[in-house]
Parts: C-alpha cells; structure tokens; sequence
C-alpha cells in the first residue's frame, strides 16, 4: 500500500483521488487549509448572491470521504521534504508520502501596483476570498473591477447584484478582446453595459491610494482618471501557487514543470491542474491550464498513471464555456483574437437579440477550426467529433441542427445561419439533416 | 418598483386581513329558511326545526357555541328521527343495527352524543349511506342527519355584513388578491431583465426557512386541518365564494367548492408570476400556461358546469391512483347510474390508466402529466415554485423517497383490488374491512400527506413532498419513464462545472449535478421534467429531450475531452 498525498482539494485533486480509489486500495490523504471539504470554486459567486448556500457547492455529501476511505486534513503546506518524502504543515504536522500530488491550484495575479495591499483589495478566487467580499461589501455604493475577464465579470455581477455600483477597467479596447475576436467582444461588452455596469476601456489600473486606517480611498487609473471606492477588485488572471515548494528542489517556472504524465522532476512528484506548467505544449495547448475542465482532465489522466498503468495526457479539441450576466458563451476549438493569414472568419448575430454565432476555418481547405457560440448552445459530443475529424466548414452548417443544444420550443437559428454564410460567402450549403415532424413516432 | 412591489404585497396582505376579518364578523342565527335552504330531506328538516327550540331565530356571535348548540340539536333530531324509525321497524329488528339502535335509544342523551361524534370521527359516510339505503327503500324510514350538514348550516346561518354584501365582499377579496399579486409579480420580474432571478433566494426569510416560513407554513397547516376535519371554522369563507358557486353551477357552495377557488386563483395568480420569471424561456411560458389552464378548466370549472348538468362532477384528467376513489363503489355506482355519460367517464378514466399513461410516457417521460397537467404540479409549480430549492439531495432523502412512495402505490393497488372483488362478489371478501381501510386511506393519504404534509410542508421541504415520497400515480409513471420512455436530461458532454444550480433547484430532490459532472444522462424515475436544472445551469450543460432509447442510460460514460481515457476507470 502506497500513500499518496494529494496538496489540494480542488477539482484536479479531488478527481485524481476519486479515480484512484476506484481502481486501487492505496492510502489516501488530501490536505487543503482552504476548506474541509472538496466545494466547486465556479459557485462562490452563486454564494454571494444567495442562489446557494455553501453546503449546496459541495458535490459530495460529508459522509462520502470517509466511506471511500479518503483522509481530509485541513491545513495548509509549508514546505516539502524531497529527500526524506515528507510534508511540513503550517500546524507543524510532518506528513510521510510515497506518491506527491500537487494540486494546490493557483493565486490571483497582481502587477506590484502601488496600494495593491490596502484593505478593501479584493480578489475572487478562494472560500477566503468570498468571506473577504462578504465584509467589504457590507454598506458599500460602488467599487471598482479591474481586469475584464471571466473572474471579472462574475465580480461584477455579484456586487451589480447587491446594488453596487460597478465601473469596470479593462485595458483591451473591447471586452476580454484578448481571447475574443472584436465582433465578439463588443456583443459582450454591449451586454454588459446594458445591463448597467460601466465599462472603461483603455484603461488600467495606475495606483491605490488608501486613508489614514489603510482603507482604500480611491484609486488611479492610467488615464489619469481618479475614482473614489471603498472596494477594488482585482481580477486580472491568476498564477500557479507555488510559493510553498521554493527550496523543495522542484522544478518551477511560472508554475510546476512537468511533462505530459504530469511528472516533475522529482520521481513520485506530480504536479496537476492550474499549477503545472507542461515543458512542452502539449497537442497545441497553453503551456498553463487553468480552467475547470483541464484540471478535471489532469486529475483522471493522472490517476489513470498511478493506479493502471503510465498514461500521457492527450487532450482532445479545446471548448470552454462562461456565463457573461445572462449572455451564455460556450466555445469549441479554437478561435482566436485576431484573424491569421489561412483562416477566414465568419460572423453571424442576430439582428436584435444577443445571439451570434462566430466560425474560423481555413481559407484553402475549408477546414474547420473552432466556433464561439453566443446565446445558443452546442452539443459536445459533435463538436468534437467534427474538429476531430478535421472536417470543413459547410460540413458543419449543413449539419447544424444535429449540433444544437437548445432547449424545446425555443427558435432555431440554423437558416439564418446558413444563409447569411451563404449570402457572405457566395456558397450554396443546405441543411443536410431535417429535423422530422412527428420524430417521436419514430420507434427505435 | 420597490415601492409598486411593497404596494401589491399590501393589496395582497389586505385581502389575507379581510379574509380574517370575515372570519370573525358575523353572527349566526339559525331561521327555518337556513335550515330548509341546506337540509333537501323534509323529514330530516322537520325534524332538526323541532328539536332546535331556543336556538332558532336566536343569534349567536360566536361560531363555536352555534355550532356546540347546533350538534346538540342535531343530535336530538337524529334522536326523534330514530324514535320514529324504531316505532316503525319494531316487527323486523333481526339486522345488528336496528338492535343497536334500539339499546342506543335507552341509552341516556349524552351517551348518544358521543356515539354520534364518533361515528363522525370515523366518518362513514359510506357505510351510513349504503344501510340508509336499504333502510330507507325496506322501510320507507328517515336517514339520520349526517353531522357533515353542519358545516352548509353553519354557512347559511351567517348573518351580518358578509350575507348583506356577499358579492362585493367576494369580489373585493379576489380583486385585492389578484391586483395585489399582478402588481407585485410585475414589479418584481420587469424591473431585472430576463435571466434566471435566484438572487437572495437563500437570503429571503420566505425561501430560507425563516421567520416568514414559519408563519407561512403554520398558516398552511392550520388551514388545510380546519379545511379537512373542522371544516364548519371556514363556514363564513364558504358563505363568501357562494355567489361565484352559484353562478358556475347553480348550487351553493361547500367546503370542496371554496378549497377549489382558492387553489385555482393561486395557480392563477402566482402561474402568472412563474410565466414572468422565466419569460425568457418559451419551455416554461408554455408549461405554466398548460399547467394553469387544466387546474381552471379541468379541476374547476367543468366539474361545475358539470353538477349544474346533473351529471357527476368528475375532474376529468385525475387518474388512479392519484385519484385514488376511482373504483370505489359509491363512484362507478353513480357513473353507472349516469348512462353514456357515466360509462363514457369510467372508460376514459381506465383508458388514462391502461392507455395514454404508459403511451405517453413512453414518447414525454412523466412531466407531460405530472409539470403539464396535473393538479399538485400545477400548485407546485406555480405557488411552489420559491420553495423548490428546499428539497433534499442526500441520498438517504432518496432510499425514503423509494421506500414511502412504492409502498404507497402498493397499499392503494391492495385497497382498490380488495374493493373491486368486494364490488363483483358482493361484499364476500373482507366485507366492511374493505370500507375502513378506504378511510384510512382517504384520512392518511389524502388529506393528511397530499394536503397537510405535502402543501403544508411546502416552506420546509419545497413544492413536491407529495408529488415526490407519497404519490403512487407519480410511482407509476416513475418506473416507466425510468425502464421504458424516450425522455431523458442530456448532459452536454464534459462542459459541467459541478457548480451546484440544477441540483439546488431540482424540487424532485436529484442530484442533477452528480450526474452532470460525470457526463451521464439524467434518468430518474422521479423527475418531473419541470426544466427548471436546465434553466439555472450556468453552462448550459442540460437538455430535456425525447429521442432514441439506445443509448439513453449511459451508465460510467467517458467524459468528453480527454483522449487521454479510452476507458473507463
């Protein structure tokens, strides 16, 4: 019986070790100072606005640990011994291990700007975090996001939510126009500003400046724009937290160097989830993934090495999904800010309402790449069947109706879909699957 | 908006204080006409006339010493009518209640009383109607006065404000009711725009179990005992819808009369709160419509067009064993007695069951009855819908969800069997036994859970208690949308972020996200298809679909994604 220590009880360590236990007896240990128990990170905005409680974030039941004989210890790691294999708590416990897992997830990036440590600085990232919020937030008219990403704007709806008035910095010139192309990111932005938060773009964030007690008073931006506030947020990405492991001999860069079995340089070390950094991209990928979906992927594939046999991470195409306010974006493959030379975007929206629907695909062949889809939804499944078989554009419009994940009752939009490729591009590609009526006499 | 939204919530709590108030204004004074006006029988009206002596014309203020009064003069009539009965019958005394009845006439007036209530506590309504049959068609003698009659003279003994404005008095509840509920729903859904509006529901007293819960959910309870056993305490309420009674179907209102009125103008009222919040999504605008217009039509107003016919007022889309005194004889004797009328209800009722039940839930799964047409669904998913999230989602919520709600299913299918056979075999198997197990049936089942326990509890344990532990029609349908239907949730691939939503506000109590996470279909036997995981996923991750049974239980699926996995762990 091996023991395996996992650091960490976010999604990539709480799957890793889920997995683990369904195919071997090994000991199991999970140390995380954040909270007791594994709690799904993407809810805490649900907390703050009263859609949940935190109980309702946990997606397993208290009992569940134990019976699956999985050890909780609730503390936080300060150091790690690579040489005699143990873990030093901030409790001054000394954990033994035969297998390491980091999983520790990672902590919200800031730039060094001045008055970054004032109090009313706030992040949304951990349980902490939330009840930080919870006080700060407390009497409050307005305050201040800085950083227009995905964290940014659940911020914002969060204290949009309680009243708050919301002024976001954002230093692209159109909403998360990093990630989004421009048709995108200004159908976002447009939401967002519909919906009564304030948007700068341009801007960043220049300095904090706090009062007497060490409060934020107001903060500067690099307009040269003074805004008073009692609250920053501050959501400009997050970084593999790390700190923990210097002096441990473990390979680090910007996160935790491993290859595609999740392998640092230390035998019997892995590293999984936000933290890792891989040597190599693998399939194509960032270096550093820190969405839900990879850790998750991280924490089976790595399982699978411990408890069956080595196995490389192999992810397939890339999807992602958010929820800006009530605009719904999910995105499959890959579609990037700006346009490259071989590819060919086409952009449909509809004439009234948040929907759109934005493919890239290869100018020669046709291939298609990715898709973001805005207001409508997509099934999965087919997604990355098509990307995988590398199949083309009009492949894909003419068998739209397959792909969509829409709700009963609610309009199709395929037609308009297709005719405004067709009008774009001179095409001629027709529904190749027809919805049948009556589909349900269809005995099979 | 805030101020229109505390407007309409006064409106509303004005009509909740005029309904008190009209509980408690009146005086009650029993004439020969109230009498005449509730009692049909002449004999049995003489009778109570005679033996009321000083309580007639008298007015009393208080409800509860008319009605101690009241059951004294009953009591006493019933005495003479016995009296008179005996006189006649005293040849043929063989049968074991003529021999009861004559000891119980020597017996002194206040031994009697209690033998009177508690045959009422027991309420055989059955077993004395069946003997006063054959009594009254051998002997030609006066049934005794059923004590269930209080309540309609209670009623039409109200004398004061209420009886001299009944109508403005009705019409001035409904409408501070109905403005106050409009005003408020609109207020509170137009000021946000369109989207899923589950901000503070874990904060409000209403939805949280707070304060407000508590009160909301005594008040509930309170209600539905005074409406199931005490009935005669809402006599000035029942006064107070009989106009609109009178206009459906040309009778005067009873207790079930006003039970329906206030149920129908709740899924009205608050159905039309739902279909604002989730105006955004054409799903559930359609459903709160299906759902709103089957309690009006088919629960309220065709029974009534259908006593106004003189033809028996059956809820046309209740199926056994949700309506679970179907097959008992009283009602396929009055089908029976009701010529095509009759026969057409009591093949339509057994073709629901045998028919369109197992059909339809093969192509819809069990929401196109259970969040499209019925009844406790309909007040579930209207007036139940701020309480969903209450539900449990542990699993040892589930083994006694299991447990409770196939026994139910069984116990009612032993009862109905027993009665049928009882039915074709004239009484030989179990005889009367038969006749109390229906009560304790009709008492535990149907007006203790359905009503107290599962509407009651509504603030406590969100909107489908009784939908989800105790209704063994929903049992029915549960195993076959779970062994043999195309409905299922599918779960979009691996795009779930475990985030909690859909489970929180599953009022079935599933842990929609166990299955979501995993990339599973949802196929549970209980789901009532309501839409509402669907709705409040962040991701988009659910989809309510009919289609191809192949492949619709994908037990242990691979997660889409990760080539990594080519099987399963």
């Amino acid at each position: 019986m091996r023991k395996i220590v996992i650091i960490g009880n976010g999604i990539s360590g709480v799957t890793c070790a889920r997995n683990i236990r369904k195919k071997c007896d090994d000991e199991i240990t999970i140390i995380s100072g954040e909270t007791e128990h594994f709690f799904s990170r993407t809810a805490l905005m649900y907390i703050y606005m009263g859609h949940m409680k935190y109980e309702h974030t946990k997606p397993y039941e208290d009992w569940f640990w134990a019976k699956n004989r999985i050890t909780l210890v609730t503390d936080y790691v300060s150091s790690v011994d690579t040489k005699n294999k143990t873990l030093h708590t901030k409790d001054k416990k000394i954990i033994p291990f035969d297998i390491l897992i980091i999983a520790s997830g990672s902590v919200t990036k800031k730039f060094d700007w001045p008055g970054q440590d004032l109090k009313g600085v706030v992040s949304l990232y951990s349980f902490q975090d939330l009840a930080e919020i919870e006080t700060r937030t407390k009497d409050i008219k307005n305050a201040v996001i800085v950083g227009g990403g995905l964290i940014g704007i659940e911020l914002a709806e969060m204290l949009h939510s309680r009243g708050i008035e919301v002024t976001m910095l954002v230093t692209e010139k159109y909403y998360w126009n990093g990630i989004l192309p421009q048709s995108d990111a200004e159908l976002v932005g447009k939401h967002i500003t519909s919906n009564g938060i304030k948007v700068l773009y341009e801007t960043g964030l220049k300095e904090i400046t706090g009062d007497a007690s060490d409060n934020v008073q107001s903060i500067t931006t690099t307009t040269d724009k003074t805004i008073k506030c009692p609250l920053i947020g501050i959501t400009t990405g997050v970084t593999p937290n790390i700190s923990f492991l210097k002096d441990s001999g473990i390979e680090t860069d910007k996160g935790i160097l491993v290859n595609s079995f999740f392998e640092t340089n230390i035998t019997d070390v892995y590293a999984i989830g936000d933290c890792a950094e891989f040597r190599e991209p693998v399939n194509g990928r960032k270096t550093i993934e820190q969405v839900w979906y990879t850790g998750r992927m991280h924490g089976e594939t790595l399982a699978q090495t411990i408890a069956v046999g080595k196995t490389a991470y192999n992810p397939g195409p890339w999807f992602n999904s958010a929820k800006f306010l009530n605009l719904e974006y999910q995105t499959y493959g890959t579609v990037s800010a700006k346009i490259k030379e071989e590819e060919t975007f086409f952009h449909w929206q509809h004439p009234g309402k948040y929907i759109a629907f934005t493919a890239v695909y290869n100018n020669a062949s046709k291939e298609f790449i990715g898709v973001n889809v805005f207001g409508l939804k997509l099934r999965h499944e087919y997604l990355d069947k098509w990307l995988q078989e590398k199949v083309s554009i009009e492949y894909v419009l003419s068998n739209l109706p397959l792909a969509f994940f829409y709700k009963e009752f609610s309009g199709s939009y395929t037609t308009d879909i297709i005719e405004s490729y067709n009008k774009q591009t001179g095409s001629a590609v027709q529904i190749a699957v027809k919805k049948k009526s009556f589909s349900f006499l269809n005995f099979k | 908006m805030k101020i229109l939204r505390h407007a309409g919530m006064a409106l509303v709590l004005c009509g909740l204080g005029l309904l008190i108030l009209l509980l408690n204004i009146n005086h009650y004074s029993l004439t020969e006409k109230s009498i005449r006006a509730t009692i049909e029988d002449s004999a049995q009206a003489d009778a109570l006339l005679s033996a009321s002596g000083k309580l007639l014309n008298k007015n009393y203020d208080s409800k509860f010493s008319f009605v101690k009064v009241l059951n004294e003069s009953i009591a006493k009539a019933n005495e003479k009518i016995e009296a008179l009965n005996n006189g006649d019958e005293e040849e043929n005394k063989t049968d074991s209640s003529g021999q009861k009845n004559e000891t119980d006439s020597t017996d002194t007036g206040d031994e009697k009383d209690t033998a009177t209530i508690a045959g009422n506590a027991t309420d055989t309504a059955t077993l004395n109607a069946d003997n006063a049959d054959t009594v009254s068609q051998e002997d030609e003698g006066t049934d005794a006065i059923d004590t269930d009659i209080v309540t309609l003279l209670v009623k039409n003994s109200v004398e004061g404000p209420l009886e001299k404005h009944n109508s403005l008095f009705l019409w001035l509840t409904v409408a501070l009711f109905s403005l106050g509920s409009i005003i408020f729903s609109l207020a509170l859904y137009l000021s946000k725009p369109p989207g899923i509006s589950n901000n503070n529901v874990f904060k409000k007293s209403i939805s949280s179990k707070g304060v407000v819960a508590v009160i909301v959910g005594i008040g509930l309870i309170a209600f539905y005992c005074e409406l199931y056993w005490y009935p005669y305490l809402l006599a000035d309420l029942i006064k107070l819808v009989d106009p609109l009674s009178f206009a459906l179907s040309g009778y005067g209102a009873d207790d079930g009369f006003l039970y329906g009125t206030i149920y129908s103008l709740a899924v009205l009222l608050l159905g039309f709160k739902m279909f604002l919040k989730y105006r955004h999504s054409t799903y559930q605008k359609i459903r709160t419509l299906s759902v709103t217009f089957f309690q009006l039509s088919f629960a309220f107003i065709i029974p009534e067009i259908l006593r106004a016919l003189k033809k028996p007022a059956l809820d046309l889309k209740n199926i056994w064993p949700l309506d679970y005194s179907f097959f008992w004889n009283e009602n396929i004797s009055e089908l029976m007695q009701n010529g095509k009328l009759g026969i057409f209800m009591l093949v339509w009722g057994l073709a629901l069951l045998i028919i369109i039940v197992p059909l339809f839930t093969y192509f819809f799964g069990k929401r196109w009855y259970c969040s499209w047409v019925c009844g406790c669904g309909g007040l579930a998913e209207t007036a139940g819908d701020p309480f969903r999230q209450l539900s449990s989602k542990k699993i040892s919520a589930w083994k006694i969800e299991r447990i409770l709600i196939y026994s139910i299913l069984v116990i009612i299918t032993a009862i109905t069997i027993i009665t049928l056979v009882n039915y074709f075999t004239n009484g030989r198997l179990l005889g009367s036994a038969t006749e109390l197990t229906q009560e304790w049936y009709g008492f535990l089942i149907g007006s203790v859970f359905a009503g107290v326990i599962g509407t009651g509890l509504y603030p406590f344990m969100g909107s489908r208690v009784w939908c989800r532990f105790g209704c063994p029609l929903s049992a029915i349908f549960g195993i076959i949308q779970r062994f043999k239907s195309r409905f299922r949730i599918t779960t979009n691939g691996g795009q779930c972020i475990s985030c909690g939503n859909c489970s929180t506000y599953c009022e079935m109590g599933i842990d929609v996200r166990a299955y979501a996470q995993k990339g599973q279909n949802i196929v549970r036997a209980s789901c009532v298809g309501c839409g509402i995981c669907a709705e409040v996923c962040p991701r988009g991750v659910l989809k309510l679909e009919n289609g191809n049974t192949a492949g619709r239980i994908n037990n242990d699926p691979i997660i889409i994604g990760n080539n990594s996995i080519k099987v399963n762990l």
